[in-house]
């Protein structure tokens, strides 16, 4: 792989051993799939930051890095962490000050290494929006195929490290999505069914993922313009489920309406789905009428037009379950501007700011069974967090929280 | 049975001498290996019980959270930390890992070639094995 006489100075620890040690792991990767050279990237999105996952090996990690006093030299968002930005005592994760500590201990790190701390599995929301063709290096699976198929922007589906690496360095290695030849679609999805909303998208989504796993799908058949919501929440049952880091929809994403008809590449086969059940069985979702602890929306991060509907959804009325919203701090502040916070406050939900319940200590919140209208939400609750699990739509789900019984 | 020779991938360069432990199950290490021991925890691991450190540790490639990167170099500073590492096809999360930790790591071979006890020997893209039982004949 060929090296800029800057790079092998990096690698060589020229500018310091964090700089190097991140120089080696872009170089590594990079050896190992057989990459021409690095490209210089616009952003990086990191994850890797919550303290139930990182443990302490990941925090000694970071503050030996941030130690070196390696920094970002490309703009750098971070995924949640695992308490409450604003009010980590106040919050309903019922946080330890143990725990706490940890986990500012690792944002703190981050901080150092002059990264500013937008925690958000959605910063294309706040203030990481790629243009199509930047080259990024994203990890957070559903911002990867937010960012290469709904903004055309380039990115593999990176680990933390790497992307961390990829922040110091300001660079990646030139490999998978970042070359023409492996951003067409291999499989042309013919959607014969209705998908009014994003519950129904997310079990498309499932479909596709189970089927494809890796593959890069062309949706062809939608009977509307998808809103940026319907792909966040698409991609997402995609990446979780399955790995698919890209996809197209015709005439709607920037590569589809580009390329035209050369989209889809010769060789691409056909699925034709019209029936989703099998969508909503493949996340172990066992259809009954039963009480729910938690009503938890906002995997991936809410945005600010998602609140709006929950609070217009809920008109006033009292939630009987727990309802805790997840969103970037930048959105809970503006829906505290706004008065939205308040309209869902006075309703007894809870904002979690830049939090996120999947990567957060469950066990002493007690709950034991949660709706939620995402397939990436019931999927990792399921598998990650061993709760009982129910999906539907934003409008059902709220019904759930005001009745505290789930009827299907 | 004589010794054997393969060529195969340098990902992370370095020369190293032990024993193989062998799995042919993939291997994780967020949550599975304890960083502290060395120890791999899964219960439903065939691996379960032993210990990786210090050892030659082949398994075909990585599998679970990326965060995995960071347990192979809290392993490293513990001084738990396998001697080398050897993939049939090796993936990000275990070669960040070795890149971060200083661990050699090569892969494209086939690792049923090797057995756990084996002796391995890695330089220069060679790995050689010296099965079990000839080492023990020739001490």
């Amino acid at each position: 792989m060929y090296l800029s006489d800057e790079e092998q100075a990096m690698l060589a620890g020229e500018q310091g051993v964090g700089v190097a040690q991140a120089m080696g792991i872009i170089t590594t990767l990079g050896n190992m799939y057989g990459a021409a050279d690095l490209i210089p990237i616009s952003s990086a999105h990191i994850s890797g930051v919550s303290y139930k996952n990182l443990g302490e090996a990941g925090l000694e990690y970071l503050e030996d890095l941030a130690a070196t006093g390696a920094k970002a030299r490309v703009f750098a968002t971070l995924n949640p962490p695992a308490v409450d930005m604003d009010d980590w005592q106040g919050s309903p994760l019922l946080t330890t000050p143990a725990f706490a500590k940890g986990q500012f201990r690792i944002l703190d790190a981050f901080y150092k290494m002059g990264i500013d701390g937008i925690c958000t599995c959605t910063p294309y929301e706040v203030n990481n929006r790629p243009a199509m063709g930047d080259h990024l290096s994203w990890a957070e699976s559903s911002a990867v195929s937010f960012a290469n198929s709904r903004l055309g922007a380039r990115t593999n589906r990176e680990g933390g490290p790497a992307a961390l690496a990829a922040a110091i360095t300001g660079r990646t290695a030139r490999y998978g999505y970042h070359l023409d030849e492996n951003r067409r679609a291999d499989y042309v999805i013919n959607v014969n069914v209705a998908v009014p909303d994003g519950s129904s998208l997310s079990a498309l989504g499932v479909i596709v993922a189970k089927k494809l796993l890796n593959r890069t799908p062309l949706f062809v058949g939608f009977d509307r313009e998808l809103s940026d919501d319907e792909h966040k929440l698409l991609g997402a049952a995609m990446a979780a489920v399955g790995s698919i880091a890209l996809f197209h929809v015709e005439g709607q994403t920037p590569e589809a309406i580009a390329l035209g008809r050369e989209i889809s590449a010769p060789h691409a086969e056909y699925l034709t789905v019209d029936d989703l059940a099998e969508g909503y069985r493949a996340l172990g979702i066992v259809p009954g009428t039963t009480p729910v602890d938690l009503v938890n929306i906002g995997c991936p991060h809410s945005s600010y037009a998602e609140l709006v509907e929950i609070a217009d959804l809920l008109a006033g009325r009292q939630v009987r379950t727990k309802f805790w919203i997840m969103c970037a701090p930048h959105v809970v502040h503006q829906a505290q501007a706004n008065g939205v916070a308040e309209r869902l406050t006075g309703c007894g939900v809870a904002l979690l700011s830049g939090a996120c319940t999947i990567v957060s200590p469950m066990a002493q919140t007690g709950v034991r069974s949660v709706a939620t209208n995402t397939a990436k939400g019931a999927f990792y609750h399921s598998s990650y967090n061993g709760m009982e699990i129910h999906l539907g739509s934003t409008a059902k789900c709220v019904e759930t929280a005001v009745s505290g019984i789930w009827q299907d | 049975m004589m010794e054997r020779t393969f060529e195969v991938r340098v990902i992370k360069a370095g020369d190293a001498d032990g024993e193989a432990l062998v799995s042919s199950e993939p291997l994780g290490f967020l949550g599975v290996v304890d960083p502290d021991s060395g120890i791999v925890t899964e219960t439903t691991h065939q691996l379960h019980g032993q210990s990786v450190a210090g050892k030659v540790l082949v398994f075909p490639t990585g599998k679970g959270s990326t965060v995995g990167s960071y347990t192979i170099y809290r392993l490293k500073k513990n001084g738990m930390a396998p001697l080398a590492i050897v993939n049939a096809e090796s993936e990000p999360i275990i070669a960040t890992g070795a890149a971060i930790s200083d661990i050699p790591l090569v892969d494209q071979m086939d690792i049923s070639q090797i057995k756990s006890g084996d002796r391995v020997r890695l330089s220069a893209g060679l790995l050689t094995v010296y099965p079990q039982a000839v080492t023990e004949a020739s001490e």
